[in-house]
């Protein structure tokens, strides 16, 4: 150690996983354009998302969904001081490269975009700059730290403001971590089989009873009160996406979301907050989503 | 272990579970804040690692901001960590449009010194009020202290010259993070300051 005295490591594994530290209590925010990032940051997000489209459009218009324009993740960057996320397609590890290139802080690898391999996800520890990715059960979150993952969040159904998946995916996930907990040592080895991970990070997590990095959970949360029950069932911190600018007030709609997120457990603060907010996004029920439409069901 | 009562983490966002952890190990009691009624029974507070422009808004939203400036005048001890550090200092250098500091360190610190997360580092820093060994600092999208009063004292700087760790009377502020690294020692000596105030 001596001999590192005045050595600067970045981009190690306590590094990348720190700044996830740093964001919980806090929403994340999906943000298009640098107005709407500035919109974000003064609500208090505590980190906003760049994407091409928010998820409802992905969604209603249909097509491929990519890595947004680096002239709009720039002008981002430029129009804001908190930490900027940016996604890039499941398994696209150039738009992972040109993110990087462009500094964000965090890459998403994301299930709203379009998949770009149907196989495999980015090799996340070649990269200096940590990567977020969904998961719906354990297994899958497992999964994406074996590859290099600093941060997870559960995937629920993004751009329907239906929170019933997001309800399903944390439960499943947190109840999958307690029922570790209750393993002996030859029954963990059964575990990791059927978690499809690695021995050694489904001990790891028995013995912790949580994951080693941050779990927010996503997709559909559209109100403070959805927000709240995201962190009442254990969410380390929401990301909200069309939940906000698709509603008919996102910068008070943003604001309350924080609010109810930091007093998840006040519900005198959470009435406050949701008081006269006007129109919620538009929903799409999950169930009545034909399964093909669902992009919770991309990645594995 | 502290004088009057618990020692409070403020607990708007950020990291206060991992201080609260902390806290415990060392045999402290210790408890989140984000009450005015919370933070009137506090005997020290550690104002944690989060995003600034937040904890600033929640604070002022949820009348602490007016409370915790007249405790830290009154002399209350306050650690600031990242976050905390920016919160505590008079002078914010970057920070967001309406952004507010609580102030009482008579320093001018700057938000996101290092630049973006790819810039985040961890390192070893000499702290000579904590003595041998060297402390493991972990630095995440951190803050500088850019200029100081000649009241306050530097208690740790990088090989550059930059100042990261800070004390004046009842506060203390550090750039980097020792919730993080399972050393106590940081701990250890804001405790001191509680119990002797």
């Amino acid at each position: 150690m001596s001999d590192k005295s005045t050595t600067e490591q970045p981009s190690t594994t306590r590094v990348k996983r720190g700044l996830a530290e740093m964001l919980k209590g806090g929403v994340i925010m999906d943000v298009v354009t640098a107005d709407q990032a500035k919109i974000a940051e003064d609500a208090g997000a505590v980190a906003v998302m760049a994407l091409e489209r928010v998820p409802a459009d992905i969604r209603s218009q249909g097509g491929v969904a990519r890595m947004s324009d680096p002239d709009l993740i720039d002008g981002i960057i430029a129009a804001v001081s908190i930490p900027v996320m940016a996604k890039a397609r499941i398994g696209h590890f150039v738009e992972a490269q040109v993110l990087q290139a462009l500094k964000v802080d965090y890459i998403d690898e994301s299930e709203v975009l379009s998949p770009a391999d149907y196989v495999n996800h980015i090799d996340k520890w070649q990269f200096d700059v940590p990567f977020v990715c969904g998961a719906t059960n354990l297994g899958e979150a497992l999964r994406r730290i074996t590859e290099g993952a600093a941060m997870i969040r559960s995937k629920g159904e993004a751009g329907t403001g239906d929170v019933s998946e997001a309800t399903k995916h944390i439960r499943t996930i947190r109840g999958e971590i307690a029922a570790l907990a209750g393993k002996s040592k030859d029954e963990l080895y059964v575990a990791a089989k059927e978690l499809q991970a690695p021995y050694d990070l489904v001990a790891e997590v028995a013995a912790a009873g949580k994951l080693p990095v941050v779990l927010f959970t996503a997709g559909g949360v559209a109100t403070p009160a959805d927000a709240a029950l995201m962190m009442q069932l254990g969410a380390d911190g929401v990301f909200v996406g069309s939940g906000i600018f698709k509603s008919g007030n996102p910068a008070q709609r943003a604001a309350a979301i924080v609010k109810a997120t930091t007093f998840f457990d006040d519900a005198q603060v959470i009435a406050e907050a949701s008081r006269g907010l006007g129109e919620a996004m538009v929903g799409i029920n999950v169930s009545d989503l034909p399964a093909p439409h669902r992009l919770s069901e991309r990645g594995w | 272990m502290a004088g009057r009562g618990p020692v409070g983490v403020l607990a708007l966002q950020g990291d206060f579970r991992e201080h609260i952890a902390v806290l415990r190990s060392l045999g402290a009691d210790a408890v989140g804040v984000r009450r005015p009624s919370e933070l009137a029974e506090v005997s020290g507070l550690i104002i944690p690692g989060g995003e600034s422009s937040v904890i600033d808004k929640l604070s002022r939203l949820f009348d602490l901001a007016a409370p915790l400036k007249r405790a830290i005048a009154d002399g209350l001890p306050v650690w600031g960590t990242c976050a905390g550090l920016i919160m505590l200092a008079d002078t914010v250098l970057d920070g967001i449009q309406g952004q507010q500091s609580l102030g009482g360190l008579d320093i001018a610190v700057r938000r996101n010194a290092f630049g973006s997360q790819l810039d985040s580092f961890e390192t070893e820093l000499d702290i000579p009020v904590l003595g041998e060994p060297s402390v493991h600092a972990v630095f995440i999208r951190a803050p500088i202290v850019e200029s100081a009063s000649t009241s306050v004292t530097t208690l740790a700087a990088l090989p550059d010259g930059r100042v990261v760790a800070v004390e004046q009377n009842n506060l203390l502020g550090t750039s980097f993070h020792p919730e993080m690294t399972g050393d106590t020692r940081f701990h250890e000596y804001f405790l001191s300051k509680v119990t002797s105030q």
